[in-house]
């Protein structure tokens, strides 16, 4: 009785991953950041979902921030013998060695939402939005809602040399690029964190007028607003309203936070990385194809007219 | 009696404190504002004394921990565990008193089991307390699920953004725990006890001090400390974020505590140094930031000053400057000069 169970159990276990056979017996490492921000954590919810869905074996590295512990965490996967590595790289330099050991080993790299400045054959693809291109679709909803007001910026910065930091700078830059009502008088670095956002506003209003000579706060992402509109708020000015505050991401306390009219408007950053990194590491897996270099997300703009009660529902059981 | 020897020994950190906000009023045109709006006072002063209170409020803890010639490595890793507790527990609908008290005994607990290690098992205290700072951040973690635990309960919130007659709720802690701690430390022979620890462990356990007591209750306080500016920074953005929470906080306290001229080798402390000491960092911080220069010269800026500020406190140029000053006696003058007058 007990054989004939487990028989039975193992028939339905291998018809359930018929479908995906060859993935059954596929493990693959995951070295991520860490979780700083509310997307992070959403992002290691949704890759470990889509391994679950998909049979694959996931390997899961916290690096705390720190890329010697990524480079630790690769080093092992590869020790390992993993099938494909993910990596969520913490900043953009220093990537060359240990990616070559992981191309020796012949295990194809993928990476996750960041960027890194190695040459791109040491890495198979990599999944991730457009950050330049969130940067501009932020500062192009700016330009067209302050019209042709004069419009003093402060930016919150990401971690200093990261890339999203980099990148989401220069595509508002660029879109607000031959718009000269609108410049930005301030910018500093909020670490992607609340704390840092909050302290770092708070240095912004005192330099600037007690916060009367701001138009409008751009952060690089959302966690960091929330800290900012707190900080607004302490200094007796209405964010929404006296500050417009415009950020990237779209996890769910930015809608709440839009939903009371406290923050303007974000540009969403889909956590959902790791589905597009599993399509392209089966197919590669299976057949050699070669996917793309780079495969897209798409950036959507939220604003408050998007009922962002609804949409904060939605996102809330994400695992953000 | 004591009050012209206590100032003596930390004229030099009042007057490091005063030219750096000499320098920031200079960078920043209306540093020195105050107003008063929507019931709490308002300026750069202020954002000082509220944004450095986390590391005072660690460095009061780290002076006692440094005077028994140990340090405590996990402050920033029980500041993130004590915050995703209280956030935790408030967000399990438990009340203000409970959360409050629950977060403070297990601040303490983190603090005896770092004491256990050092007093009973003799570990030495950098490796005893880089225990809990590794795994705490995990333990944090675990108890926040990975996630931002936020919170809105008003009680709580008050902990971090609060004010008390215009006066921000963490600097009136950490100045009352200051003060609170300085006195019973000074007004009774603990602080006497705990420098004998500091200067030779050993001749003091010989001589009838409980050293293993005593020890177990200086890492206690240093975790009492953390819990509470665990719970600050928490309160403050309204959610125990236990990734970021206190990251290299125990660094700055250990920092405040040396610019504030206590010594690494145990001994005679001040705690009011240490937290003039924490206050000269926020001052470094904050003018940087109202400074308007790009992030990437931030740390470098901030390293710069503090080197400055640690060469000028430090024996060979007391040494140097005493040279100068009493050029036809130099020797004895020189050798007791060091930070080291007589007993208070």
């Amino acid at each position: 009785m007990t054989r004939f169970k487990t028989l039975a159990g193992a028939v339905a276990i291998a018809a359930l991953t018929a479908g995906s056979a060859f993935a059954a017996d596929m493990t693959v490492g995951f070295s991520q950041i860490g979780s700083e921000s509310g997307w992070r954590a959403a992002e290691t919810t949704l890759t470990k979902q889509q391994a679950e869905k998909r049979g694959i074996d996931l390997k899961f590295a916290d690096a705390q921030q720190k890329q010697e512990n990524q480079i630790k965490a690769i080093r092992s996967f590869i020790a390992q013998g993993v099938d494909a590595i993910l990596l969520a790289p913490v900043v953009a330099t220093g990537w060359d060695q240990v990616l070559e050991e992981a191309k020796d080993a012949e295990i194809p790299v993928v990476l996750l939402d960041r960027q890194v400045d190695s040459s791109d054959d040491l890495y198979l693809t990599a999944v991730g939005s457009d950050l330049e291109h969130e940067g501009e679709v932020a500062g192009q909803w700016l330009v067209d809602n302050v019209g042709d007001k004069d419009c003093n910026v402060v930016e919150l910065q990401g971690t200093t040399g990261s890339s999203p930091a980099i990148k989401r700078k220069a595509g508002f830059e660029k879109a607000i690029a031959g718009h000269d009502n609108v410049k930005i008088v301030r910018s500093q670095t909020g670490d992607f964190t609340r704390t840092k956002g909050k302290e770092v506003m708070e240095s912004f209003l005192k330099a600037e007028n007690g916060g009367k000579d701001i138009c409008a706060l751009y952060a690089h992402n959302d966690d960091m607003a929330v800290g900012a509109i707190q900080a607004i708020k302490e200094a007796g000015l209405k964010p929404g309203s006296d500050i417009l505050v415009v950020s990237i991401d779209a996890v769910p306390d930015i809608f709440l936070a839009m939903a009371e009219g406290e923050a303007n408007a974000t540009v969403e950053l889909t956590p959902d990385m790791a589905g597009p990194a599993f399509d392209a590491l089966e197919t590669y897996l299976k057949d050699g194809t070669q996917p793309e270099k780079f495969i897209q997300t798409e950036s959507k703009l939220y604003t408050q007219s998007d009922d962002p009660k609804a949409v904060y529902e939605e996102k809330k059981n994400l695992g953000y | 009696m004591t009050i012209p020897t206590t100032l003596r020994r930390v004229l030099p950190q009042l007057v490091a404190l005063f030219v750096i906000l000499a320098l920031n009023t200079a960078i920043a045109p209306g540093f020195l504002d105050i107003a008063y709006a929507n019931g709490r006072l308002y300026g750069s002063l202020i954002d000082i004394l509220n944004r450095g209170a986390p590391v005072a409020l660690l460095a009061i803890g780290m002076t006692l921990v440094i005077a028994t010639k140990g340090i405590d490595l996990s402050v920033g890793a029980v500041m993130a565990i004590c915050g995703a507790v209280a956030a935790a527990l408030i967000t399990n609908d438990h009340s203000l008193a409970v959360t409050l008290v629950a977060t403070i005994g297990i601040g303490i607990l983190c603090g005896l089991w770092n004491g256990a290690l050092v007093a009973f098992l003799g570990i030495q205290p950098i490796i005893a307390t880089l225990i809990l700072m590794v795994a705490g951040r995990g333990i944090a973690q675990l108890v926040t699920e990975g996630v931002i635990l936020t919170f809105n309960d008003p009680g709580l919130i008050f902990v971090g953004t609060g004010s008390v007659f215009g006066i921000p709720f963490p600097v009136i802690l950490w100045i009352v725990i200051g003060i609170a701690a300085s006195l019973l430390f000074r007004t009774t022979a603990l602080g006497l006890l705990v420098e004998a620890i500091g200067i030779n462990r050993r001749a003091s356990m010989l001589a009838g001090i409980g050293t293993g007591a005593l020890l177990m209750a200086v890492y206690a306080a240093s975790g009492f400390c953390a819990a509470v500016a665990g719970i600050v920074a928490a309160a403050d953005i309204r959610g125990a974020d236990a990734n970021n929470a206190g990251l290299w906080l125990e660094l700055d306290a250990i920092l405040a505590v040396v610019v504030g001229g206590n010594s690494l080798m145990g001994g005679r402390f001040s705690i009011a140094g240490s937290l003039i000491g924490a206050m000269i960092i926020q001052s470094v911080n904050t003018g940087i930031l109202l400074a308007g220069f790009p992030p990437e010269f931030n740390l470098v800026i901030k390293a710069a000053i503090i080197v400055v500020i640690l060469v000028v406190q430090s024996p060979a140029s007391h040494t140097l400057f005493a040279f100068f000053r009493h050029r036809p006696r130099s020797e004895p003058a020189a050798a007791s000069e060091p930070g080291k007058e007589a007993a208070q």
